[in-house]
Formats: structure tokens, C-alpha cells, sequence
């Protein structure tokens, strides 16, 4: 068996599906270097017209907050709820706001 | 006039039709998955532009043929297409040079015929300007990194360049026909491509380190149709069986 | 289904963490890459996407066998558009078994050296353009059947990958059936053709579904663990239910004496397909899985110096940028 010497990088695609959207993160590819990943992408992710632009970062480039720290990381702010519109009762008569 | 634009249409159509033809081979087999869906849409772009030309040129001449049936109910002496577009695909340098080499002129043709007096050559021009454009990107990028890679990778793309580099020379031959297209300002002059893709082609065979074979020899007979290689006839037994097999069947 | 007979790996770890895992599939959370997961789940999932992954770029070779032969320009490009999607969707689910810790090498590795397997459709030829039909129509219909659950999987990764599988595969059996319509409705050696092909790929249709829920004995835990998500019978039972009438509606007459609709159960009577065949053609023995590995590996093995050369070009541009800056 050959050709097992050294995979290619992977890489994670976002695509900006619309003008005044963000882009989303929409999958993976192997690639050399960022230009044949650029490629790749809209090889891989535009085949039905899905995007107006492309972002590659390499997987390994990549900082994850981890599964362990998810208490300390996203609970604290369960708790401020005043943060959201919905905590603040404003009368009927006062109209939107 | 109407012969020839016909048989420029010819020209045009019958280049994207059997080179994406050879093209769509490698769907299944390639290198890595990403390589097998680019060479996918580089086929798919070829025969879509293939769908306009021949729809165009059996409207022209006007004696009720479809793109279909002229792409497949002709023989191979009727066929207008390079030598170059016809040639096996080999390995996947020599598949990846021969598109890289059709590209280049691919590229400078349509640009030239997005300016054709004749709007609706124009029209698709423009259309496939756009898609050529990427694949000469991705063809001349394919060559240098493969001709730069490795030692294997290397020889590899030299053999692919010493095989196909004299059926470059017939896309820059002008002919009675072409001449009388481009006095009608509807193509380009062919061989006022040359000076362009050679400068282009040389660019990218210097960062591959590549030299393309000593002497200006090209083969002929492909777009006159006068002797086309043995590829060619292979090559339509597959794409025309069904329909001589089943003449006059709707699919 | 394109994942059959997956074993289900047995898992040893503690048992409150078993716990309360299972807890969080239950209540409907998406396992991540980077969360606690039994090993088994692990290895199940390695096993069953591989597997899956597997079947679309081995399932692109008979197809592919037609894209040369496409009767007409609008055929072909349509054809080659659809295993151009199997490639993506192979491509999708490398990834995402990717993301449990192993590589797409690995696994191309084990494919081609026979440790990894894929569906046993793709080991029957296609020899004629209305296999085409058939094989978009009834092989593409049989996957959508089990693809479409999936979506719901509890693995994150594999389900958003079936997200935009089964997005891009809903061209894939309206194509199939399209070519078989033109076909039924043609010339009387279309017609022919197109009967010959339904007979042919009617019972390793109905094998993808995998063996009976009554000799499948690694349903259960995948089941709770949500990487399975219906048995096999009813799978197969809602597949005939639908592709009876469809048959119907083309004319063509399914190859099985005893199929008949019965009231009670609300759903077809049918035979069950010869599952000797089928354990022949998963150990090695259908009518094409040499060739089929013999081209997978052709393809590898051949162009080995083209993934090579490509990133030891990569690699030099990399130094020679370092050196600059």
C-alpha cells in the first residue's frame, strides 16, 4: 500500500450565504494551503449557488472552549436575566418598544 | 456565410464537448474527493458551454438538427475539435497539462469573442468567460504544483508537457474559415492568440520547472476535420451507442 | 443504508457516566466531538460512518460507468451532477468521522484492505442506461428512507452532515424516476429495457435495508444510542409501500409474485429477498466487488504521487515564505 505518507490538512469552510449575512461554518475539506483550500471550498460548498464569499481556517489553527468548563463558561449568565427584553413589563398603552 | 459559421460554431462546440467528455472520465477515480468534484464541475461548465454552441450552430443551419444530434449522430470526420481536446487522458498530469494548454487559449479566445459582431456568440462568450477563467486558475496551479512537487511529480508533468505540447500548435492555425469569421468580426484571428499564450504559458512552465520539447512542429487535421487521431472514433462509440442503438428514441 | 449490519461496540466505563450520557440522548442532545462518549459509541460511529462514507465514493463507480454513455447532453451533464454529489456526500462523512479521532487515510486504508465495508448494492453492475433509472429511482429512494431519520441522529457532526445530504439527494431519486418514466412511456425496447432493470435491482434494493429485525442482532443498542434510528423491517416495509404504486405508475411490474396490499396491516405483503445472496455479495462474492475495490484502489494506489507532489509543493512555498519573512 502507497500514498499514505502524509494526509493533507483539514480545513473548516464558512460561507456567507447572502449580502448582510455572516458567514456560517458549513463543513470540511483537506487542502495543501489556504489557496487550494480557498478552491476546494467553492468546489466542495457553492455547487448550488450557496455563497457570495468564502472563508478557510486551518482545523488545527482552530481554539475550542472545551465540554469540562461549560459550568463556569455559560451558566453565570443564566442568571442575568434582566439582560433580555422580555424581563421589563411595559403597559399595554405605552405602545412597541 | 452561413458555412462558415456553422463550422466555426462547430469548432468551438466540438472542443468543449469532447474535452469535457474526457474530463467527465475522471469522475469516480480521482486523486483525493476534492480534485474528483473539481474536475466534475469543470466538466459540467464544458458541457453546458457545448448545450449553447451546438444548439447555436444547428440553428444556423437550419435543417432541424438538434445540439443532440449533432454531438451524437455525426462521425468522427465530422467532428471540428483540436487534436489536443481528443488525446486520452493518461495519468493526471498528463490530464491536468492538456487542460492547462486548452485553457490558456480557451481563456484568450472567449475574451476576444465577448467583442464577436455577433451578439449571440457574444452572449454565450460572456457566460463562459466567467467559468474558464477558474479553470485555467485552477489547471495552471494544478501544473505548477505538480511540476514543482517531487522528483516523480515532476517527470511526470515533463512527460505530459513532451506528449501533448505539439498538438498546442493547431489552436493557433488560421484557416480559409477562420479567416473568413474574423473578416465577418465574429471571431478572433487565431494566430494573434499566439503571442499571448506563449508569454502565459511560459510564465507558469518556469514556476513548474518544466520546458516544453525544442522545435515549433504541431500536428493538424482536428479542427478541419481532414485526420483526426484514433482517440477520436473510440471516444464516440461510448458517447454516441445509445443513440445509434436506439435511433429516434426519446430519453 | 448505506450502513448495514454495523456491529454495535459493548462499552465497559463507569456506570453513572453511562448514565448519564444515555440521559443526555434521551432528552434529545446532540453529542459533540469534544464531549464524554462511551467508547463504544465511539467506535460504533467510526464504523457506521465509515461505512456510509464508503458506500457513496464505491456507490459513484457504477454510476459512473454511464456518464460516457449518457444518451443525450442534458443526460450527461445530469448524470455526472449526481456522483458528483455522491463524492460530496463521501466527502461530508469522512469529515465527520473525522472528527472522532480518526483519519480519512485510515479509513480509505481500511476500505481498500477489506476491514471496512460498504452497502452490497454498489456490487451489482449496471449494464444498461435504464439502470440509471433504477438505480436513482429505487437505490437512491431505499437510502432517502433511512438518510431522512438520520438527520435526527444524536451525533452532531454526522447528523448536520445528513442535513445537507439529504438537502442535495432530493434530485437524486426525482432523476431516477424521470429517466424511468421517458423509458416506460417509449419505445417498446425502452419499455423492455426498463422492466429488465426493476428486475434486476428490485431485491438488492430491498437487501440495503440489512437482514431481518429477527436475525439483526445489533440493533438495540445503536437504537438507544440514536445512531440507528428505525429497524430494519420497517424501513423496508415503508420502502415497498411507496415504491409499489410508483411501479404502478410506470407499467412496470415488480418481480415478486406475492406482492399484495393487505388491508389489515395497512401496507404490502412481499417476499423476502434471498438472504444467502446477500451474505455471498457482503463476504466478497457479489458480481462486482472485485472490480469495484480493484478501481477504489487503482485510484488511491495510482495517484499517490499526485497528493504527494501537491503538498510538497505546498511545503516549499510554506519554507520559502518562512525564509522571506
Amino acid at each position: 500500500m502507497t500514498g499514505f505518507s502524509k494526509q493533507w490538512p483539514l480545513w473548516e469552510v464558512f460561507i456567507r450565504g447572502q449580502h448582510g449575512l455572516s458567514h456560517r461554518h458549513v463543513g470540511s475539506l483537506h487542502a495543501v494551503d489556504a489557496e487550494s483550500a480557498m478552491k476546494n471550498a467553492r468546489d466542495v460548498y457553492t455547487r448550488r449557488n450557496e455563497g457570495v464569499s468564502i472563508w478557510v481556517v486551518e482545523a488545527a489553527q482552530i481554539t475550542a472552549s472545551s465540554p469540562s468548563d461549560k459550568g463556569p463558561l455559560y451558566e453565570p449568565s443564566e442568571s442575568k436575566v434582566y439582560r433580555h427584553p422580555t424581563f421589563f413589563e411595559i403597559p399595554e398603552e405605552v405602545g412597541a418598544m | 456565410m452561413s458555412h462558415a459559421l456553422f463550422e466555426t460554431l462547430l469548432r468551438l462546440g466540438d472542443n468543449t464537448l469532447i474535452l469535457g467528455h474526457r474530463v467527465g472520465e475522471w469522475c469516480g477515480i480521482a486523486p483525493v474527493l476534492e480534485e474528483d468534484i473539481a474536475l466534475a464541475n469543470m466538466a459540467l461548465d464544458l458541457i453546458g458551454q457545448t448545450q449553447m454552441w451546438l444548439a447555436l450552430a444547428a440553428e444556423i443551419e437550419g435543417k432541424g438538427r438538434s445540439a443532440d444530434d449533432l454531438a451524437m449522430l455525426r462521425d468522427a470526420w465530422d467532428f471540428r475539435n483540436v487534436l489536443l481536446v481528443e488525446q486520452p487522458n493518461g495519468d493526471f498530469g498528463q490530464t491536468l497539462m492538456r487542460q492547462f494548454l486548452f485553457d490558456q487559449f480557451h481563456l484568450l479566445q472567449l475574451q476576444a469573442l465577448t467583442d464577436s459582431s455577433d451578439q449571440r456568440i457574444a452572449a454565450i462568450a460572456a457566460k463562459a468567460v466567467k467559468e474558464v477563467t477558474y479553470h485555467l486558475e485552477r489547471s495552471s496551479d494544478t501544473v505548477i504544483a505538480l511540476g514543482d512537487g517531487t522528483s516523480e511529480s515532476n517527470s511526470r508533468m515533463q512527460t505530459a508537457l513532451n506528449k501533448l505540447w505539439p498538438y498546442a500548435g493547431e489552436m493557433f492555425v488560421t484557416d480559409p474559415i477562420d479567416l473568413e469569421s474574423v473578416e465577418a468580426g465574429i471571431i478572433p484571428d487565431p494566430s494573434t492568440l499566439r503571442d499571448a499564450y506563449m508569454d502565459a504559458a511560459e510564465k507558469v512552465f518556469k514556476l513548474a520547472h518544466l520546458a516544453p520539447p525544442e522545435g515549433n512542429f504541431a500536428h493538424s487535421g482536428g479542427k478541419t476535420g481532414f485526420r483526426h487521431s484514433e482517440h477520436l472514433g473510440h471516444l464516440l462509440t461510448q458517447m454516441q451507442w445509445m443513440q445509434r442503438a436506439y435511433p429516434g428514441a426519446q430519453w | 443504508m448505506y450502513a448495514q449490519m454495523v456491529k454495535s461496540e459493548a462499552t465497559k466505563e463507569d456506570p453513572a457516566m453511562l448514565a448519564a450520557f444515555q440521559a443526555r440522548i434521551d432528552a434529545g442532545e446532540k453529542i459533540e466531538p469534544k464531549d464524554w462518549m462511551p467508547e463504544g459509541y465511539r467506535k460504533t460511529l467510526i464504523r457506521q460512518i465509515g461505512q456510509h462514507a464508503h458506500s457513496e465514493i464505491v456507490g459513484q463507480l457504477p454510476e459512473g460507468n454511464w456518464i460516457s454513455r449518457a444518451p443525450t447532453l442534458e443526460r450527461k451533464a445530469i448524470l455526472l451532477a449526481k456522483v458528483q454529489d455522491e463524492a460530496g456526500h463521501g466527502l461530508y462523512l469522512y469529515c465527520a468521522a473525522e472528527t472522532l479521532g480518526v483519519s480519512r487515510d485510515e479509513l480509505t486504508e481500511m476500505l481498500l484492505d477489506g476491514r471496512m465495508k460498504y452497502s452490497s448494492i454498489f456490487n451489482y453492475p449496471t449494464l444498461t442506461w435504464a439502470d440509471m433509472g433504477a438505480v436513482g429511482w429505487l437505490v437512491d429512494g431505499a437510502a432517502i428512507m433511512n438518510q431522512v431519520p438520520l438527520q435526527r441522529t444524536s451525533f452532531g457532526p454526522y447528523a448536520r452532515a445528513m442535513v445537507r445530504i439529504c438537502k442535495e439527494e432530493s434530485f437524486h431519486q426525482r432523476q431516477g424516476f424521470d429517466i424511468m418514466m421517458k423509458m416506460a412511456n417509449g419505445t417498446p425496447a425502452q419499455k423492455r429495457m426498463a422492466q429488465d432493470a426493476l428486475n434486476r435491482f428490485w431485491y438488492p434494493s430491498l437487501m440495503m435495508f440489512g437482514p431481518s429485525d429477527k436475525d439483526s442482532v445489533h440493533s438495540s443498542q445503536s437504537m438507544a444510542w440514536k445512531i440507528k434510528m428505525n429497524t430494519n423491517d420497517e424501513l423496508r416495509q415503508k420502502f415497498v409501500d411507496l415504491t409499489a404504486p410508483q411501479a404502478e405508475f410506470l407499467g412496470l411490474s415488480i418481480p415478486d409474485e406475492k406482492l399484495e396490499w393487505n388491508e389489515d396491516k395497512g401496507g404490502y405483503d412481499f417476499s423476502e429477498p434471498d438472504w444467502n445472496e446477500f451474505y455471498d455479495v457482503i463476504q466478497g462474492n457479489g458480481p462486482c466487488n472485485t472490480d469495484r475495490i480493484e478501481a477504489r484502489k487503482a485510484a488511491w494506489n495510482d495517484n499517490a504521487w499526485v497528493r504527494d507532489g501537491m503538498l510538497a509543493h505546498a511545503e516549499k512555498k510554506r519554507i520559502q515564505k518562512e525564509a522571506a519573512q
